[in-house]
């Protein structure tokens, strides 16, 4: 690993060191207690009954024999939670257990609470649940259709039409009409799941008033709401606690059905429920990345610089609405942060089918038309006669600009990132040889929401410092879900107070104890949460300096902070000072992303950040002309970190990105068959293993965002994003051929050099995007100027 | 998780004795070795015995003896991981170490036996998930249903033969011991197979596999071509055991043995014979591949389309004629 900063002031402890993240020892030792390790006296288990069917009406539903199975406790239908949730406020379209009809197989229709998951288990089989079938929609085509019996929801439409948006920014046909040169493509990014290793699972008490769920959740905030909401009761009666995780990716981001469950079940038992899903049930509960099928047409200069471009995208939802407005979006957000695109179209659809339901996956939303954008730009360098590299660095984007769909665009390191990967790899050099290839790719991704996912004025993150001789003890509400940010927030104030990050205490992930933050998505939490850290710990600061340079009998600014001292004293004794001076210490911080970084009109929620990361990959690898099989060499990546909190946690969530990409990129999909996920097991369902992955050598490049605590921006998804179209990139150098939808299998390269061989397009993916009727496009006026600086 | 059903669990002190429990309890029982694949399979209902006799501790099955005659007695329960680890089997056998070593994990291949890798299941991705999961689907004709979901029309199972040592043995003509409630038999491996996904061995259910019998390998060279999505885990798509003998640079004798492309391994080396005598080049290995992966009958039930797995079956025969016969 290398890291490049841009910054002068290297005069930081403990920011930017490589050092083990302040969880790690428990895991390692095997003392950490994840949610299913919660063991609590007196605990009854639950299993849910699911769908066999993946469109029904539920005509009649008797538990009557599972009540008599020795060891059940309570069964519960959807008639004992009547009240329908959602994450999104638009979409509030799931009942914890379905009751008037199912939408998939593995949809929920039943909870038992028993002795043991076995007699659970026994119980569930025994309910009777009289369906009527109805057609079942297993494709994006079909949903498009007019259903022929009834839509999967009676809210939204046209018939399985979820959402739809149509947006323009600039003249798109004026810049189509100046265009010397037009190029439109066709691609699929088939659908995937996150894969954590960690199963989903929920434990619930109730006593006295007061309910308290722990649960493997990225968001306990948004789950607490929804509880508040199921069960009709005060927010100061729930308490939701985030246990550590093992890996969220996106896919513990919604309000599920288990911790429902468990809560009633606790309610009308008084005893500790708890839910453990199985792995199967882990693929039903998905929320995943959506397939989605993509047009794009773009229109450049003679000199390859973009006039105009022109997106469409059909987004199979699967059975609910989860984040699915906001994914819809998400497919043609992000476009115009790596590249100056003056004019620009998008247009997009979301459809209902009966699959599990779709959702946010680690880069949500924009992997797919990441992928589509780069391979795109790559045929269009092909055929102007301009090398890859060369075509994107006429059009990148520059430092403090705005886009045309009115995104603030501060710190940006996309030159450098390219820089990087091109020149230790050696992409612009590289031999020509049958079998060998190299693909280059570029991507950018936000660091944290602009909005909350509901409307709300509330900080997006708070934090606590407390202080006395029992050490520093930091709360808040953010979850760390293996990504690091309980490190993020102690090696931030650790900075501050000069000390150790392990000398810092992190309560966090509980609605209870510790202050709001929105939770664990869209990379938001080195960036928000890491701000109100940085905010309190700063004025914790200031309180013990002033105290130990009163009785040093200086000024504070000569007062030397760090290894552990606050001028002359210990910082135990300059702690026991300060609060004898000033009595209890503790201090806030609170962040909340500036107004001015998006645009005002609808659907300009999706898209601001307050800063982007970018990234840059290249791919080198051997396909083999016979077979098609692929052999991977090596995967250089470079990141615009902003500044590294934790170089080494930076590393493992780029090459961990890396890691998932190549495995979009070549194996996983969430496929149905029959009306059913065809393989939800960890063997059957393919995904990479640490012995299928290449060496990678990861650059990290810090350019000081202004914005972020110490400058830093993410790692956590943005570096996912270019890996994906740089692998079929490489496919392409390597074999003359283009494989235009992921996962990029054996068979479908086989087939494209087959196709080749014949004297037909070597060429393998969707060929027709449907005629699909948008809404009428919203031409959006530019960003009003005076708003911002830029 | 997942959780096994309730069962009895029998540890019968020899292998006399697990014989007669055996017969005792005939379909209503099973035994167990390392329980890589029962175990698993238990969990989601495919097999449902009331009653698993352990074999994993009886000490009659767990040597590796040199025979008489040159070759090896391996016992039944020897793990894939011991014969791995055996200098002297690798010496003799390497396309049937090698397959060894190509078996799922080394977790798994630490517990897993050589007895139950012959006696694996067959796998088919219509029937290899839960039993909630094959009951929305509607069950087949392997377990709880009757009809082949993957080829309707067809009277038998066509579920994947998808041991990777079966090939290997058959290949150096080994045989293995089955101890029955009428006394001891010794067929050879090849004949333990039959063509149906279901009823996929010849041996009755109360026999007890008590160990294999490799042949003095004489000059019999060999090798093992697995063909698989992830090296790291998953069962052959493809697997070609090919043994050769060679006088000079000419092919004297060849034997290949193809699996995972029906319910049974296939003794193909009838098409080997175009090799003897001959020198091995490109174009008589082409057309002798082909000729071995004709009876290849992939179908829609595994990993990857069943096009490719043919394509590949052809490829995987020459690689691993050339790797036996070491040849570039
Ligand atoms: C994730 C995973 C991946 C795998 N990958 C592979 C792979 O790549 N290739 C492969 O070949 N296998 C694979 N397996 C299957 C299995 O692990 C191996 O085949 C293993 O060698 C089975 O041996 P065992 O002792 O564990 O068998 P067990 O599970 O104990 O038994 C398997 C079957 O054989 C019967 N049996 C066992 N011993 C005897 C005996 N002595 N006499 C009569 N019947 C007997 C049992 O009743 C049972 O039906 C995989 C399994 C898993 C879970
Ligand atoms: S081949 Fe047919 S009968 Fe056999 S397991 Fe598969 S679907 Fe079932």
């Amino acid at each position: 690993m290398t890291t490049v900063s841009l910054d002068e002031n290297t005069d930081l402890r403990v920011i930017g060191k490589s050092l083990p993240k302040v969880d790690s020892v428990g895991k390692l030792i095997g003392l950490t207690a994840y949610a299913d390790d919660i063991e609590l006296p007196n605990t009854l288990y639950c299993k849910l009954l699911r769908s066999h069917h993946p469109h029904a009406r539920i005509l009649s539903i008797d538990s009557s024999a599972a009540l008599a199975i020795e060891g059940v406790v309570a069964v519960i239908t959807g008639e004992d939670l009547p009240i329908k949730y959602g994450i999104m406020p638009t979409s509030q379209d799931e009942h914890a257990l379905e009751y008037e009809k199912v939408r998939f197989v593995g949809d929920p229709v039943a909870a038992v609470a028993a002795v043991d998951e076995e007699t659970a288990l026994a119980a569930c089989r025994a309910i009777l649940v009289e369906y009527e079938p109805l057609e079942a929609i297993e494709s994006i085509e079909h949903g498009l259709l007019p259903p022929s019996d009834e839509p999967i929801h009676d809210y939204a439409g046209p018939g399985n039409i979820h959402r739809m948006g149509a947006l323009e920014f600039g003249e798109v046909d004026e810049g189509f009409a100046n265009s010397s040169f037009i190029r439109e493509d066709v691609f699929f990014y088939e659908g995937n799941t996150h894969l954590p290793m960690e199963q989903h699972s929920a434990t619930a008490t109730f006593v006295g008033d007061q309910l308290t769920l722990w649960s493997s959740t990225q968001n306990p905030h948004y789950v607490h709401r929804a509880l508040a909401r199921v069960f009709e009761m005060p927010m100061g009666h729930i308490r939701v606690i985030a246990a550590p995780h093992g890996g969220g990716f996106g896919g513990k981001s919604d309000p599920f059905s288990h911790e429902m469950a468990v809560c009633k079940l606790a309610m009308i038992t008084g005893r500790p429920v708890k839910c453990t899903l199985t792995r199967e049930e882990v693929f039903y509960v998905h929320r995943g990345r959506h397939p989605v099928l993509m047009w794009v047409r773009t229109g450049v200069a003679k000199d390859g610089k973009i006039l105009a471009m022109h997106f469409k995208t059909a987004l199979d939802g699967g059975a609910y609405g989860s984040y699915g407005p906001a994914s819809m979006l998400y497919t043609g957000a992000l476009q115009t942060t790596t590249y100056n695109i003056p004019a620009y179209r998008f247009e997009g659809v979301r459809v209902f089918t009966n699959k599990a339901p779709c959702g946010p996956k680690r880069g949500h939303g924009t992997p797919q038309p990441r992928f589509a954008l780069e391979l795109h730009l790559d045929k269009i360098a092909e055929a102007i006669g301009l090398n890859p590299v060369e075509l994107r660095r006429r059009n990148y984007v520059k430092p403090y600009t705005r886009t045309i769909n009115h995104l603030r665009i501060t710190s940006c390191g996309i030159e450098e990132v390219t820089d990087r990967v091109v020149e230790a790899s050696g992409f612009l050099d590289r031999k020509k040889r049958l079998g060998h290839g190299m693909g280059f790719a570029v991507s950018a991704y936000m660091c944290g929401a602009g909005l909350p996912i509901y409307w709300n004025r509330l900080p997006h993150s708070e934090c606590i410092i407390q202080v006395n001789r029992g050490g520093v003890t930091l709360y808040c509400g953010a979850t760390d879900i293996g990504q690091g940010s309980d490190t993020v927030l102690a090696t931030v104030a650790a900075e501050q107070l000069g000390l150790w990050p392990t000398d810092v205490r992190i309560v966090s992930g509980d609605t209870g104890l510790a202050p709001v933050d929105l939770g664990s998505y869209s990379s938001r939490v080195t960036f928000m949460a890491g701000n109100a850290a940085l905010q309190a710990a700063k004025e914790m600061r200031e309180i013990i300096v002033k105290a130990v340079a009163e009785k040093m009998e200086c000024s504070p600014s000569e007062v030397m902070v760090g290894d552990g001292k606050i001028g002359e004293l210990s910082f135990e004794e300059a702690v026991v000072l300060a609060e004898e001076r000033f009595g209890m210490l503790s201090t806030r911080g609170s962040y909340s992303p500036p107004a001015n970084i998006g645009g005002k009109f609808k659907a300009a929620g999706v898209g601001p950040s307050p800063a982007y990361s970018y990234s840059a990959a290249v791919v080198d690898l051997d396909a083999d002309p016979y077979s098609g099989e692929i052999r991977l060499n090596k995967v250089w990546i470079a990141h615009d970190i902003g500044r590294s909190i934790n170089a080494l946690a930076v590393k493992g969530q780029v090459e961990g990105g890396v890691y998932m990409g190549l495995s979009e990129a070549m194996m996983e999909g969430q496929l149905y068959r029959h009306g059913l996920h065809k393989q939800p097991s960890m063997l059957d369902y393919k995904a990479f293993t640490f012995m299928e992955m290449p060496e990678v050598e990861t650059f990290l490049v810090e350019t000081i965002d202004l914005e972020g605590p110490y400058g830093a921006k993410e790692a956590g998804q943005g570096p996912l994003l270019p890996v994906i179209p740089a692998v079929v990139s490489a496919v392409h150098d390597a074999l003359g051929v283009w494989v235009d939808e992921v996962p990029i299998t054996s068979d479908k390269i086989m087939r494209a050099m087959d196709a080749k061989v014949k004297g037909r397009e070597g060429r393998y993916g969707p060929k027709i995007f449907p005629n699909i009727s948008y809404p009428t496009i919203v031409k959006v006026p530019p960003f009003d100027a005076s708003s911002s600086a830029f | 998780m997942l959780r096994l059903p309730r069962f009895s669990y029998l540890r019968p002190g020899s292998v006399a004795e697990a014989a007669q429990v055996l017969s005792e309890y005939g379909s209503r029982a099973r035994v167990v070795a390392g329980g890589t694949d029962l175990l698993p399979k238990m969990k989601r209902g495919q097999m449902e015995p009331e009653v698993v006799i352990g074999l994993g501790h009886i000490n009659e099955l767990r040597g590796i003896r040199a025979t008489e005659d040159g070759g090896f007695e391996i016992g039944a329960c020897v793990t894939l991981s011991e014969v791995v680890a055996s200098p002297e089997l690798r010496a003799a056998y390497p396309g049937y170490v090698h397959a060894a070593a190509l078996v799922s994990t080394p977790a798994l291949r630490n517990s897993g036996t050589i007895g139950g890798n012959l006696c694996v299941d067959t796998r088919c991705n219509y029937y290899d998930e839960s039993y909630e999961w094959r009951k929305a689907l509607g069950f087949c004709m392997k377990k709880d249903g009757n009809i082949c979901r993957v080829a309707p029309a067809s009277a038998t199972c066509r579920a994947i033969a998808s041991s990777d040592t079966a090939p290997a043995a058959i290949s150096m003509g080994a045989t293995v011991v089955l101890v029955g409630p009428n006394g001891q038999r010794e067929v050879p491996v090849e004949s333990l197979y039959q063509d149906d996904g279901q009823f996929y061995m010849t041996k009755a259910p109360d026999e007890i596999l008590t160990s294999l019998r490799m042949p003095s390998p004489g000059h019999w060279k060999s090798s093992y071509v697995k063909v698989r999505n992830r090296g790291s885990i998953d069962f052959p798509l493809v697997g070609v055991a090919a043994a050769i003998q060679m006088k000079g640079s000419l092919v004297e004798a060849c034997r290949i043995v193809i699996t995972a492309v029906g319910p049974q391994p296939l003794d193909v080396s009838q098409a080997a014979g175009a090799l003897v005598g001959k020198e091995i080049d490109d174009t008589l290995l082409e057309e002798v591949a082909t000729e071995a992966a004709k009876p290849a009958r992939p179908l829609d039930n595994a990993d990857l389309s069943y096009v490719w797995r043919k394509r590949m079956t052809r490829r995987a025969i020459e690689q691993a004629i050339r790797e036996a016969a070491e040849v570039g």
